[in-house]
């Protein structure tokens, strides 16, 4: 990777982490329009998630990964501390594959 | 600053964090080591473009032959969710001062805007906001140098289930952001938009499309009521 698409991503990249709050410092913004951004901001998160959770690219990665997610998806729902979700994500998807389970 | 630092329980829930993004980081700067990227560059991609999925597609592209062209769009359209992410905390958030603003900006992330919207409060949200923003960013840093100078003496995180822990970190710090019926169906909806998406799009692109979900919080005509009059 050359210097300058090294530089290119990285003004790329911080352009549009900047762009955000100074657009919405430009306009006035509604409460029912902080709602739906707040929103968008939700469906982001959750394709992050449902994504990184169940795919490795463009396949299915597996049972180990969306086992520990899952694991961790109960114990979040239980309000158990954020710790405790995610060591046993990580044990969970760690115990599987020490037992063969990919 | 150390009464709130101990006090506060969210310090313990960023620490969490970053013992996560380290193995990562390690695990970063050694394989974009092992691809033959020198230090200086591996420093410059992990402190300005601070973005870890960006960093592992630019570091596989590469292996992989892609041209530069090729490498830089697919970055930016795995960074582009930035954007509404930055029109969803808005400038409150970071700071009152442009230079707070300017430098806070860099620090958003997902796992940033996560622990940030579950937040109410607004004091909170900010201080939420940078705590987690700065701990992360030192975190992913000495991590990656370490891991390029060390090279990768832990091996594949996926051994130590990193690759569960992440999304099941950003999992426990949304859901406190599900608050009602309309917030799950938009989460549940993006979720599987970006799923069924994802094998026919380039990378990025498939979480933009959940933006769509959206449709699912717009209000309802109610005209079946009126036509029930």
């Amino acid at each position: 990777m050359t210097w300058i698409a090294i530089i290119t991503l990285v003004a790329g990249t911080y352009a549009m982490r900047v762009a955000g709050p100074v657009l919405r410092d430009r306009v006035s913004v509604s409460d029912e329009v902080k709602r739906y951004l707040n929103l968008a901001a939700i469906a982001l998160l959750a394709a992050l998630i449902g994504t990184s959770a169940l795919l490795d690219g463009t396949a299915f990665v597996g049972i180990a990964r969306p086992a520990g997610v899952l694991v961790g998806l109960v114990l979040a729902w239980r309000k158990l501390p954020f710790v405790i979700v995610v060591i046993a994500a990580a044990l969970t998807a760690a115990l599987l594959r020490l037992a063969g389970v990919h | 600053m150390r009464s709130i630092i101990r006090t506060d329980p969210v310090v313990r829930d960023v620490a969490a964090l970053c013992a996560a993004a380290a193995v990562v980081g390690v695990s970063f700067g050694a394989i974009a080591t092992a691809a033959g990227f020198p230090l200086s560059k591996i420093i410059v991609m992990s402190s300005l473009i601070y973005a870890g999925g960006a960093q592992f597609l630019a570091v596989g592209l590469t292996g992989a032959g892609a041209t530069m062209l090729a490498i830089v769009a697919a970055g930016l359209l795995l960074n582009a969710r930035h954007l509404p992410f930055g029109l969803a905390i808005g400038n409150d958030v970071l700071g009152d001062t442009r230079t707070a603003r300017l430098v806070g900006s860099h620090l958003m992330t997902d796992e940033t805007v996560a622990f940030t919207i579950a937040q109410d409060d607004p004091v909170r949200r900010r201080r939420v906001y940078w705590m987690t923003g700065i701990a992360l960013f030192l975190t992913w840093n000495v991590s990656s140098t370490a891991g390029a100078v060390v090279g990768s003496a832990l091996g594949d995180p996926d051994t130590f289930g990193i690759d569960a822990a992440f999304p099941a970190a950003l999992l426990a710090l949304t859901l406190p952001s599900l608050k009602n019926k309309v917030s799950v169906r938009v989460a549940v909806a993006g979720a599987l938009l970006a799923l069924v998406t994802t094998p026919f799009l380039p990378a990025g692109l498939p979480v933009l499309i959940a933006l769509f979900s959206l449709a699912f919080a717009l209000p309802v005509p109610k005209r079946k009521k009126e036509a029930g009059k």
